[in-house]
């Protein structure tokens, strides 16, 4: 407050004759000083060290050695690291399109004006408040084929009830889904819920007058009514499934059969800490940084370029 | 209660003699006989005069080493640190971020006791010494379990040949012929241990020490790929995670056998079960009995303080003297780095593993012949190579291409 009164005054005491650009504001730039270096040192500054020394050799302690492309040469040679984006792809696509549409559909009950809104708001939101390790843990017991699910039902009585996903490679991926989905569909759902509160009760009132099916108002004009939440939702749910780690780790560790739920970020820790090769760590570390800039750009082009979507 | 303990402690800490210095050591071992095994070292150093501050860290040497190594190059290093002798260290002591050790190896005959002499060639970069080596661990033993074969009525097998000739009585009588875990680097220990029984020692010697590719491309390490594809069949169906559920089917009999290290005796003598009656070890695999001398090693960061630097040499000196040695190998289930102790304590697979040692049959580990880099990278082709059906002779071509990144 005092700084903005302050700018005030300053702005109205030269009116008369306006001062050079650089120095208008001055005291909200020197605060905004700190921001700035952080974000200029440590995250660029960072970003950038990391991109330049994954050209070089460093092992087990960064070395300005330069080797031009091997390292990214040996990585795209390592079937582990093919399978990792593999998996990621798989995982990635089913994530992001049942998030996304399990999250609107929820919301859109949710929006019906039901009563006790506020309880199951809370009790959907409630697994987003846990973290992947916790996710990953305790789903692992859910999928035990000894102490979870099938043993439950085995003791039931359907002896020959079989659900395992997490130790056969052909179903492990849909074993993490489920963990991931239960985490993050609630988080969706409130994004989504807030994008049909911003909509006007106009809308609805002259879709009604038109006879129009509520289905159809959903699809036909909510839907892109709703694009910059959308959005907004696709680019976090996309560059969280991008740095997926945890959830694998306590859950799989990357098997079964070795390789079967591996993805980037866990070739990333191994090669950098395990193998001691930080130059390969780097590597696949500034891969994955290009595929979240291959997500984000667009859609910053979205939200800040073209001011028309808005 | 806690508070009582608290001030017990801390009346302790008051009284103790001012001479008496702190060292923080950290290291990976954490299960039952392994916390037994420590707790040794940390009773001698205590009692002679100094300070062990128990510094574990648990889930492995994968978990602690990035850990243990980011607190010495992040300047915050502890008195001293547990890493397998060879090269996982080789780039701090490179850096000087190491002490040297060589005086106290001098003054100590460290030369001329520590047996066999290339554990203190692991420890030695450019003439001079870093690491006070503490045990020996030999990986290429096959583990057998005796009631299998007693319920076939067929003797139990003596070698590796033997025991896939008998593999398909044992998957008829519903037990499975060869334990694997599902961690890679027990894939890779399983191919290791393969690779000196069935190549032999000169093609190993050429391949691992001497670096000859045209060798390790060739036709003896053909067949060692074969046999593994062949062990690969025998250990279908095998679905546990860590290496002791592994050693606890053949324990309890589901298995028939499992390729691991000498580690494993300790669950063997924990379940009760003696060596020779109960179970059978072979050593290489029964084909050719050589140990490979991989093992345990302490190193000390460099320190600013002239009195740690002291401590760090005095528990250096401490670790390689007899009386240690033989309390902390005889928990740990560990052969002793020097010949001039007695181990009469030792059970009979141990001994066997003495002999050899005794009889010069040894090896040097895959940790001194190959950087972190190139295991890791024959880690994760191994335990693909093992969990999948990879032909024999791709792997066996990614493998030469694997360890020529490391040349």
């Amino acid at each position: 407050m005092s700084v903005a009164s302050e700018a005030d005054a300053i702005r109205t005491s030269s009116v008369a004759k306006p001062r050079p650009r650089w120095s208008r504001n001055v005291s909200s730039k020197i605060a905004a000083i700190p921001m700035i270096l952080t974000a200029l040192v440590v995250f660029l500054g960072g970003t950038i060290w990391t991109v330049v020394y994954s050209f070089t050799n460093s092992k087990l302690l960064p070395r300005a050695n330069f080797v031009g492309f091997d390292q990214y040469e040996r990585l795209w040679s390592q079937n582990r690291w093919l399978v990792s984006i593999e998996n990621l792809l798989y995982y990635g696509v089913m994530s992001l399109v049942f998030t996304v549409v399990m999250g609107f559909i929820l919301a859109v009950l949710m929006d019906q004006k039901i009563r006790f809104e506020d309880t199951f708001r809370t009790i959907m939101l409630y697994p987003f408040a846990l973290s992947f390790i916790v996710t990953g843990l305790v789903w692992q017991w859910i999928l035990n084929p000894e102490f979870g699910i099938q043993g439950v039902v085995r003791d039931l009585g359907w002896t020959s009830f079989t659900f395992d996903p997490l130790n056969n490679p052909d179903t492990v991926l849909f074993g993490l889904l489920i963990a991931g989905l239960w985490q993050g569909t609630g988080f969706v759902m409130c994004l989504m819920l807030a994008g049909l509160r911003g909509i006007d009760e106009d809308i609805w009132k002259a879709a009604r007058v038109d006879g129009i099916p509520t289905w159809k108002t959903y699809v036909m004009v909510i839907i892109p009514m709703m694009r910059p939440v959308f959005i907004t939702t696709l680019v976090i749910v996309a560059s969280g499934i991008i740095r997926l780690y945890d959830l694998v780790v306590a859950m799989t560790s990357g098997g079964p059969g070795g390789n079967a739920s591996q993805v980037p970020a866990m070739y990333v820790y191994d090669y950098m800490f395990q193998a001691q090769n930080l130059g390969q760590g780097f590597a696949a570390s500034t891969m994955m940084l290009l595929s979240v800039l291959i997500v984000l750009i667009p859609w910053a082009y979205l939200e800040f370029g073209g001011k028309k979507h808005g | 209660m806690k508070l009582s303990k608290m001030t017990a402690l801390l009346a302790m800490s008051v009284a103790m003699p001012a001479m008496a210095t702190e060292l923080e050591v950290t290291h990976w071992w954490t299960s039952g006989g392994e916390a037994a095994a420590v707790a040794e070292l940390a009773k001698a150093f205590d009692a002679s005069g100094d300070k062990w501050v128990d510094g574990a860290i648990a889930g492995g040497g994968g978990t602690a080493r990035p850990i243990m190594i980011s607190r010495i190059t992040g300047g915050d290093p502890m008195g001293a640190t547990q890493f397998n002798h060879g090269q996982q260290a080789l780039e701090l002591v490179e850096a000087g971020l190491m002490l040297d050790l060589t005086d106290v190896a001098e003054a100590n005959n460290w030369k001329g006791i520590v047996n066999p002499p290339s554990l203190l060639d692991a420890c030695t970069v450019d003439g001079k010494i870093y690491c006070a080596p503490v045990n020996i661990h030999s990986p290429e033993w096959l583990w057998i379990s005796n009631k299998v074969y007693e319920d076939l009525g067929i003797p139990v097998p003596t070698n590796w040949n033997e025991f896939v000739e008998s593999a398909p009585k044992v998957r008829e009588a519903g037990k499975l012929p060869l334990a694997l875990g599902d961690q890679p680097w027990q894939s890779n220990l399983a191919f290791g241990a393969m690779q000196i029984a069935v190549a032999g020692l000169d093609a190993w010697k050429a391949v691992n020490v001497d670096k000859n590719m045209d060798v390790a491309a060739g036709e003896e390490y053909a067949k060692v790929f074969a046999a593994a594809a062949e062990a690969r069949e025998l250990a279908k169906g095998s679905a546990v995670q860590d290496w002791n559920q592994a050693t606890n089917l053949v324990i309890t009999d589901q298995a028939a056998g499992q390729i691991m290290g000498d580690w494993a005796q300790g669950e063997f003598q924990v379940a009760g079960e003696v060596a020779g009656k109960d179970y059978t070890c072979l050593l290489g695999l029964g084909l050719n009995e050589y140990i490979s001398t991989g093992g345990d090693a302490f190193y000390f960061p460099k320190l600013d303080d002239p009195e740690k630097e002291a401590a760090q040499k005095r528990l250096a000196a401490l670790l390689v003297s007899p009386e240690v040695q033989v309390a902390f190998n005889l928990k740990k289930g560990s052969l002793p780095i020097r010949g001039d102790i007695d181990m009469g304590a030792a059970n009979d697979c141990m001994k066997k593993g003495l002999e050899v040692l005794a009889g010069g049959n040894i090896v040097p580990s895959g940790d001194m012949n190959w950087s972190p880099d190139v295991q890791k990278l024959n880690e994760d082709l191994m335990v693909e190579f093992w969990k999948s059906d990879m032909p024999a002779a791709d792997a066996h071509a990614k493998w030469v291409e694997n360890l020529k990144s490391g040349l």
